[in-house]
């Protein structure tokens, strides 16, 4: 297939997922914020979610500081801000619109009708409500074009591209939280076991709907090196670093199958996999968590940059 | 201005002729909301399959429909013969005609066609000059635009050899119409249309560089998203199975073109492009030009790759050189033209611009490189200050002009607001030419003017589509 065509339908469900992710981030952040002081501390949570979006150096150009009208505002609705949920709607769209062939009618209708839609919304919400149901609506329409993408499209090298870029689009997001809130899942940090982290905690599992899989699979209260653990090495997490993982060599397996050539994306990919498949959480906390997870993002770019360079140019 | 031929009625309204005798029967029987019902549908389907896409510019873009009429618009069997017939020879003879232009030059030395008609015309293209391309076809893909003015008497009002679009609207309004309308369909017997693109993709095979020995790499050239025709390109590109590329997916190397695939380079042989010729190349033409790809002009040259339609037909569009098109169909092939012209005084001509200035009024005068329905003058329906403008332009340069009689283009029964009524329309058939020789699927894009008393079918002045039927009979 066209080179362009890969990397249309790559970036538009990278652009699907980022918005889901965003929408995920501003649903916990608002919960956070509504939290009293007291439960909370005094951290300020829009900055946080600011950089956990990764949008802090274009965000503070603009703002001087971080409140929830400003960044609501930056992270949903702003045409300034190339990853603002809505951008990332219009450019998944352009995308969609430059591969129309590669598409199915299914996938073609769920994001056309998104974009459409976010139209009603005009410059934002104007009440919480609002805020919410716009929220909620960003994820379903996530929800609706990977739906239809799966159950729809023929599974050919199409499908395994545009897959590649749900996968390394989830685990960079992942990644990024882990980041930003690693300090919190620190087993040496002080405050442990406060009921000021227990909510922040909960804060993360939200934004990676993995609040209720934490309860599953642990049967325990929330725990930060257990909140680490799904999300870095749990396979059977969706949303883990493992799992995705797991199904980025695998898609690129498919990929190299069909055209008879194993190559370098395949093999980062693999090596990716197989350090988090050897690794274990007392391991990564006693040589340091935010090192473990920089060296992630790191990798996690660099084979990003080996999938363009093999496939999409 | 004689009253209109209408198609379904004849001169007089009194009898229905046969081709529209069953339709007739039906638009008598059925209520006039399910007709407004089934508009509001097919407009429906049009809007969801994307087919509106227009999309220039910013947040709030506009997606305009082409409107669509729901009354189809019916030819006989024998009506198609002729036509056919006509067509086959009138784009043969613009294929010689082009193969002459950039070879031997045997229509200018006979003294058939003025030389600067070619040489000055800003389609001719100097680079083609003693280049060959396979099969000597050089107008693979023929878009010619007929009217009607009578039961006997059609006239092709002009030729595009360049890149005509429109098919895809052939294409959708027939699967439209077997939707909505199954039970007209089954009291008539209608020629298929749906293997267009098969035939067009054996066209464009067989005019392969002579060199491939595999089967043909074939790919259809789009100038991209923001090109108004995108949908049609796309559209093609799916029904033809073959790429979709703009310029930035094709590069050239040793005189050999590729495209840039998820599997490294792979050799493209026929390019179906729908990028003009200015644009095509920067290294050859404009240097600005982002659309094309540097470096396609030398593989061309070098008979590396075929391109459909070849460089420099644009010259058989000009409504000058149209004015021979008798001559040169006789020059050509020793025949008489099937097809006529409708009559044209060249404003170059002495005799005719006198002609042409003292009747403004009840002439239409083009621009002879104009295209659209744009630049040029109804004379019935200007005002007096358009006329006495239009006078001036056509003094200080009369070369520029051509005028032609206001015809009355026939017209067909038509869904508007007021229920059903005659509204003109013309036909633009799609001629494919191969190694095997000409192929025409019978039907064709029907424009009609949905404005009482409008001749001007154009889609950017209001103008809608029909299906086009020719019956198997």
């Amino acid at each position: 297939m066209l080179s362009r065509t890969a990397d249309n339908l790559y970036w538009l469900s990278r652009y699907v997922e980022r918005a889901e992710y965003l929408a995920r981030i501003l649903d916990a952040t608002q919960r956070l914020s509504a939290l009293p002081l007291a439960y909370v501390g005094a951290t300020n949570e829009w900055e946080s979610a600011v950089l956990t979006a990764g949008c802090a150096t274009g965000f503070f150009q603009q703002y001087d500081e971080a409140n929830e009208e400003n960044v609501t505002d930056y992270l949903a609705f702003s045409t300034a801000n190339s990853s603002s949920i809505r951008n990332c709607f219009e450019m998944a769209r352009g995308n969609a619109r430059a591969v129309r062939t590669a598409l199915t009618m299914e996938m073609w209708d769920a994001i056309n009708g998104t974009w459409l839609e976010l139209k009603r919304y005009g410059n934002g919400p104007t009440s919480r409500e609002e805020l919410s149901r716009f929220l909620r609506w960003v994820q379903e329409s996530s929800l609706r074009f990977d739906g239809s993408a799966y159950r729809t499209m023929l599974r050919s090298d199409a499908y395994w591209f545009s897959r590649l870029g749900v996968y390394m689009e989830r685990a960079d997001n992942t990644a990024r939280i882990l980041d930003v809130k690693y300090h919190l899942l620190l087993p040496d940090n002080e405050r442990v076991g406060g009921p000021l982290d227990y909510f922040q905690w909960a804060a993360i599992l939200r934004s990676v709907s993995a609040l209720t899989a934490y309860h599953w699979v642990y049967r325990e209260s929330l725990k930060p090196w257990l909140v680490a653990d799904l999300l870095i090495l749990k396979e059977e997490m969706p949303r883990s670093l493992a799992s995705c993982y797991e199904a980025i060599v695998r898609n690129l397996d498919q990929v190299a199958n069909v055209y008879g050539r194993q190559g370098p994306a395949q093999r980062q990919a693999r090596g990716i996999r197989n350090r988090l498949q050897n690794s274990q959480m007392e391991g990564i906390f006693q040589r340091g968590l935010h090192e473990f997870i920089s060296e992630f993002i790191t990798e996690n770019n660099r084979l990003g940059a080996a999938i363009t360079e093999q496939f999409l140019l | 201005m004689a009253t209109a031929f209408d198609e379904m009625r004849g001169h007089d309204g009194e009898e229905v002729r046969p081709a529209y005798a069953e339709l007739e029967r039906w638009l008598k029987e059925v209520p006039p909301d399910v007709l407004d019902y089934r508009r509001r549908e097919a407009e429906l389907i049009f809007r969801r399959i994307g087919i509106t896409f227009a999309v220039y510019g910013e947040a709030d873009s506009t997606e305009r429909l082409i409107p669509f009429d729901v009354i189809p618009r019916i030819m006989s069997a024998s009506e198609w013969r002729f036509l056919e017939k006509g067509l086959t020879q009138r784009v043969n003879a613009l294929n010689m005609f082009i193969k002459d232009v950039y070879g031997a030059r045997e229509v200018i030395k006979a003294g058939v066609i003025p030389e600067d008609l070619v040489f000055r015309n800003p389609a001719f293209r100097p680079e083609m000059n003693g280049q060959s391309v396979p099969h000597d076809i050089y107008i693979h893909i023929a878009g010619i635009d007929i009217i009607r003015v009578d039961a006997e008497t059609f006239y092709v009002l002009e030729d595009n050899a360049r890149t005509p679009s429109g098919v895809s609207y052939m294409l959708e309004n027939r699967e439209i119409m077997m939707r909505l309308f199954p039970e007209l369909f089954s009291r008539h017997r209608i020629a298929p249309v749906e293997n267009y693109p098969d035939e067009l993709l054996a066209s464009l095979k067989s005019v392969a560089p002579l060199t491939t020995s595999r089967d043909p790499n074939v790919v259809l050239l789009t100038p991209g998203v923001y090109n108004s025709a995108y949908y049609e390109h796309s559209f093609l590109a799916d029904k033809l199975g073959v790429e979709l590329v703009e310029g930035r997916d094709l590069f050239v190397k040793d005189e050999i073109v590729y495209m840039r695939t998820t599997q490294g380079p792979q050799r493209v042989d026929v390019i179906y492009r729908r990028v003009d010729d200015d644009f095509i190349d920067p290294l050859a033409y404009r240097p600005d030009s982002v659309l094309g790809v540097p470096g396609l002009m030398s593989a061309y040259a070098a008979g590396n790759v075929t391109l459909a339609n070849a460089v420099g037909t644009g010259i058989s569009d000009d409504k000058a050189v149209y004015s021979f098109m008798p001559d040169i169909v006789k020059f050509y092939l020793g025949e008489e033209p099937i097809l006529k012209n409708v009559p044209t005084w060249r404003c170059r001509d002495k005799d005719s611009l006198t002609y042409v200035l003292d009747n403004l009024a009840e002439l239409v005068v083009k621009e002879v490189h104009g295209s659209g329905g744009y630049g040029m003058l109804i004379g019935p329906t200007a005002s007096k200050v358009a006329i006495e403008q239009f006078r001036a332009k056509l003094k200080t340069a009369p070369n520029n002009f051509i005028a032609q009689p206001t015809l009355a283009l026939s017209t067909s029964p038509t869904c508007v607001e007021q229920g059903v009524a005659p509204r003109h329309v013309d036909l633009r058939p799609f001629v494919l030419t191969g190694r095997n020789g000409v192929r025409i699927v019978p039907g064709g894009l029907t424009r009609v003017a949905l404005k009482e008393g409008s001749l001007v079918v154009n889609s950017s002045q209001g103008g809608g589509t029909k299906d086009t039927w020719v019956l198997d009979k």
